[in-house]
């Protein structure tokens, strides 16, 4: 196996962790709503988005339409569309006949990982670690619908942390080395808690605004470089 | 219910759409140095965001439990560094608290 395959399997291990308590958890909820077993996989393999999977199922249940549902889908996972515009920049130019294969795959956690990769990403590293995603994502999912709980009830609940730590442990090496990520960060969270008690956007859009009015603010206001050789 | 097929197929599209888009319209591209540096802020941007205040309610029932795991996280990832000792462990302490308080 090269370094680079290595790289990558290991850099799926937190994702695959952190995955497969939340499809199970879909799994259980998606047969718990009467939609059949080939159904919540489709809804895991087709879609690929977690968030938006737990609220499809949520609106399902409150006799909501399809329309509106894929209205809200589309809202809750526009923000994609910002982090897929970052990881555009950074594909390696041997890796552009594999974009429509890479761009399906852009989880917010898939981001975080690549985004703080250092040089160019080529599709063999990306194309690994999404694949580690995905087969939590969508194994999860069957093995929650088939066999329900099968994990003690304490573990999946303090599994729901391991995402979070994911995404704080990419962030670290960064924020160590650079002020400019750190206030970026802080102030991104601090608006996202600020909107969401307003309540005034539709679900998505608040996470949409942080991440776009904080990078703007941040790369017109605060000098410097965010460096992306942190994260090995 | 209903066949849900449709409905999936249309979820998958406007998922998919915006993960693509940028793809299309920007690999390649050498971009104006303005919309460079605001890309190159988007990563610590999205991460603020998906952490605060998601995390403080990862737990529900108790909030300190998962608090208590990420505070493990910032303090062996900024001692130690790595990705998955800091997850585990988290999960751990969360696990512990959980068990043992919960």
């Amino acid at each position: 196996m090269t370094k680079e395959a290595r790289d990558a399997y290991r850099a799926g291990v937190p994702i695959f962790i952190g995955y497969v308590p939340a499809a199970v958890a879909f799994g259980i909820l998606s047969k718990g709503c009467g939609i059949s077993l080939l159904e919540s996989f489709c809804f895991s393999a087709l879609v690929f988005a977690g968030a938006s999977q737990f609220i499809a199922l949520n609106l399902l249940m409150t006799g909501m339409g399809p329309g509106g549902i894929i209205l809200t889908t589309l809202l809750v996972n526009f923000r994609h569309f910002l982090m897929s515009a970052c990881l555009s920049v950074k594909i390696a130019k041997t890796a552009k006949k594999n974009i429509f294969l890479m761009a399906f795959g852009v989880t917010d956690e898939v981001f975080s990982v690549l985004s703080f990769k250092p040089g160019p990403l080529s599709s063999k590293f990306v194309l690994i670690l999404e694949s580690a995603a995905y087969s939590a994502w969508v194994g999860g999912t069957v093995a929650g619908y088939v066999l329900g709980g099968f994990l003690p009830e304490i573990l999946t609940k303090s599994m729901g942390v391991a995402l979070y730590a994911l995404l704080l442990a990419i962030l670290l090496p960064e924020i160590k080395q650079s002020l400019k990520a750190l206030l970026i960060a802080i102030a991104s969270g601090a608006l996202n808690t600020l909107l969401i008690k307003l309540d005034l956007l539709p679900h998505g859009w608040n996470i949409i605004a942080c991440i776009f009015v904080t990078a703007l603010a941040g790369s017109f206001l605060i000098p410097g470089e965010v460096k992306e050789q942190a994260y090995e | 219910m209903n066949n849900l097929i449709p409905l999936i197929l249309g979820m998958a599209a406007v998922t998919y759409g915006p993960r693509l888009i940028p793809f299309l319209l920007m690999t390649g591209r050498q971009l104006p140095p303005r919309l460079d540096a605001f890309l190159k802020c988007i990563p610590a941007a999205a991460i603020g965001a998906l952490i605060i205040p998601g995390v403080f309610s990862a737990t529900p029932a108790m909030p300190l439990a998962a608090t208590s795991g990420m505070v493990f996280t910032l303090v062996f990832g900024l001692w130690r560094g790595g990705i998955i000792i800091p997850v585990l462990g988290s999960v751990g302490v969360t696990y512990l608290i959980l068990f043992f308080a919960g």
